[in-house]
């Protein structure tokens, strides 16, 4: 006992805390006054459609999947407000780190459908994209573009450049040591780069809650010297406003930031997995209730931004736009197969000279 | 001329590439204000700032992977790792990022960078801080793998590797440091990459080596020239891609192959170039390819680790037996 109050005469030298941030109710009703972007109802539309495109294109997809003309796919169901959200808050100049699941912040930045086809349809062009030059890929080893983002940063810095690194991950990233490296870099130079972990509860079969004994992700932030905030990642006007006071914290010198944007994988891992494993039927049906795409339709309905015509209108316009991308991805005919030596190097070394040609069928020159 | 170690040769190339080109960055533990545990960053943090000579914190992984970050933002960053025991956690970017950026975007994005760190065994270092493990590296395709054995070719290769468009690992031959000295012109000129080095010529037995094991190649072949065998020695320095003729045309001269290297037997790269000249150089073996290497051990401690280095003796016996067989 002694030994307690003792403890307790001890100055407490930090305290820490982390907010959490939401615009709309699952209902679509605002819980507090809208951020000023949410006037601009051109804007909101956009990332209505932005959300329903992403939807419709992941469940042809999985079509193209299960009928054997296309590659292991990863969809973005019940968290596409995150992507969306995120990306919409970037500029152009700004420099996108994504994980294999953010076609929406892909789609957001000017890839093209059929571009995201080709690359998980197997075929490396697909990273060659129609998005902003120096955006990077998708991140398949999980995590390990967060040092990425990190040099992006440093690089902006160093040129006195005023663009953002913005680097997406999932729940389970927080719990590599890429991260925290990143993150721990970040914060001692403060750097402009924001960092975004989804956190959609399972990392295949894992649950958060044997991922990490930490009450949330955000305050990983705060051991690494930034502030981190978690967001209803089903509210994509709450992710959008996060998003923009974290990349304009960022852009003005003020160091990183850290969105933990809570939501939830209402589909499998990928087409590869089978959740249904691990989790209940019931579990992800409660977790419908409070999906992205039925929040942000009730409000602008609510709004008089949007109609039952508008919609089917939508519909019929992503119908078509899917269709062309999947036509343009299935008519594009493989590489040829020595082209793979083509970006292997700058210039390919004398050595592999015979191996490609060995390839392509030709004699040695 | 003056006279330099290899590790000022080094520092020379740092701060000449620093000099000539404002988007070389250097990175790593204890690089700035202390200059590196060997003192091959020295001076640079005075010169060029400490936002282009930076000391990271201590996190090996962190350091490839902000090399891969800066550079696909078109900064040409030269990361240090202090000791090669302590590269493993960056084979992750090496493999997935790295080297295969440029691929993997198909040209959109690259990956201009190079990761130095001193290697091998020999100057009594604590456990960990004496593998050889350039294999593993060779092995990796989209990368370079360069060792340098001279000052000069430190100087040049390093230019060179920091030139390059594509990711280099420069590897350093820690015993080498300070033991090897020569002329070295700071003139700016790089040497080629991919390319090896006839260190010596002769028409009885060739000796290919690479990094610090040149230095005892160097003395066999001395020893050999007593026995009127005439060595060709050659110091390979760029592992990957190496230079194939080089080796396949020195061959086909003496006849005879003698692979000299630190690192363990199996799996080494002296088997990637006995199988070269197996391939394409049997015709002209006058005898059986010899690899002289580290044995298959865990390089041992210092008590031990003289034991485990090919010495002069068993380069010069190998030699020997080579050009006796018929």
């Amino acid at each position: 006992m002694a030994s307690k109050r003792a403890n307790e005469e001890l100055p407490v030298i930090a305290r820490f805390e982390v907010r959490r941030r939401n615009c709309l109710a699952p209902d679509g009703s605002a819980v507090r006054p809208l951020p000023a972007f949410a006037a601009d109802a051109k804007l909101l539309v956009e990332l209505y459609r932005s959300m329903v495109l992403l939807r419709l294109f992941d469940r042809k997809a999985v079509a193209l999947q299960r009928t054997g003309r296309l590659g292991t796919y990863a969809v973005s169901l019940g968290q596409e407000a995150v992507s969306v959200g995120v990306a919409s808050a970037m500029r152009e100049e700004d420099v996108l780190l994504p994980s294999y699941r953010d076609n929406g912040a892909l789609l957001w930045r000017g890839v093209r459908l059929e571009e995201i086809l080709l690359f998980w349809g197997g075929d490396e062009r697909g990273n060659q994209f129609s998005g902003p030059v120096h955006d990077f890929p998708f991140c398949v080893p999980v995590g390990s573009q967060a040092p990425h983002a990190a040099g992006v940063a440093y690089a902006l810095k160093l040129r006195k450049e005023p663009r953002v690194a913005v680097c997406l991950f999932g729940d389970g990233a927080t719990s590599k040591g890429d991260v925290y490296e990143a993150m721990n870099f970040a914060g001692a130079h403060k750097l402009p780069v924001v960092f975004v972990a989804t956190n959609n509860q399972w990392a295949i079969s894992v649950p958060l809650r044997l991922q990490t004994g930490s009450e949330t992700l955000a305050q990983k932030a705060i051991a690494a010297g930034f502030s981190g905030e978690q967001v209803d990642g089903n509210d994509v006007v709450a992710m959008r406003a996060a998003a923009e006071e974290a990349i304009a914290a960022a852009r003005n010198g003020t160091g990183p930031r850290f969105i933990e944007a809570v939501t939830y994988r209402l589909g499998d891992h990928t087409t590869s997995d089978d959740a249904l494993r691990y989790r209940s039927p019931e579990e992800v049906q409660a977790h419908w209730k409070e999906e992205p795409l039925a929040r942000f339709r009730s409000y602008l309905v609510g709004q008089k931004m949007w109609t039952k015509a508008d919609e089917e209108r939508l519909a019929a316009e992503c119908h078509e736009r899917i269709e062309a991308a999947v036509e343009c991805y299935l008519s594009t005919p493989p590489r040829r197969p020595e082209t793979m030596f083509d970006n292997l190097y700058a210039d390919l070394p004398e050595t592999y000279v015979a191996q490609r040609h060995e390839l392509a069928g030709e004699d040695d020159a | 001329m003056p006279e330099v170690t290899l590790v000022e040769a080094i520092n020379l190339a740092l701060g000449r590439a620093m000099e000539d080109d404002p988007d070389v960055v250097v990175l790593g533990e204890d690089v700035g204000l202390n200059g590196g545990v060997f003192r091959a960053t020295v001076g640079l943090q005075e010169r060029f700032g400490s936002e282009r000579v930076l000391d990271t914190p201590l996190a090996e992984l962190l350091i490839s992977g902000l090399c891969v970050g800066m550079a696909a933002q078109g900064l040409k960053p030269v990361g240090e790792i202090q000791f090669m025991g302590f590269l493993y956690p960056c084979l992750d970017q090496l493999v997935n990022h790295a080297s295969r950026m440029r691929n993997r975007t198909q040209g959109r994005l690259t990956c201009p960078m190079v990761l130095r760190t001193p290697h091998g065994a020999g100057i009594r270092a604590p456990e960990h801080h004496s593998e050889s493990t350039e294999a593993m590296l060779a092995h990796i395709p989209g990368l370079r793998v360069v060792m340098p054995s001279s000052p000069d070719r430190a100087y040049g290769l390093l230019l060179a590797a920091i030139r390059d468009p594509d990711p280099v690992v420069f590897l350093e031959p820690t015993r080498l440091y300070r033991a090897a000295k020569g002329e070295v012109e700071d003139n700016g000129e790089a040497l080629p990459l991919d390319l090896a080095f006839v260190l010596r010529e002769g028409r009885d037995v060739t000796l290919i080596s690479w990094g610090a094991m040149v230095k005892e190649t160097m003395a066999a072949a001395e020893a050999l020239s007593a026995e009127r065998i005439a060595a060709e020695v050659i110091d390979l320095a760029t592992l990957k891609p190496y230079d194939e003729n080089t080796v396949l045309g020195s061959v086909a001269k003496t006849g005879r192959c003698v692979i000299v290297h630190e690192a363990a037997h199996t799996g080494g790269f002296g088997a990637e170039i006995a199988a070269l000249v197996a391939e394409r150089g049997l015709s002209s073996l006058l005898a059986p390819v010899i690899r002289v290497t580290g044995y298959d051990t865990i390089v041992p401690m210092a008590r031990l680790e003289q034991h485990y280095m090919p010495s002069v003796e068993r380069i010069v016996t190998a030699a020997r037996k080579a050009c006796q067989y018929n």
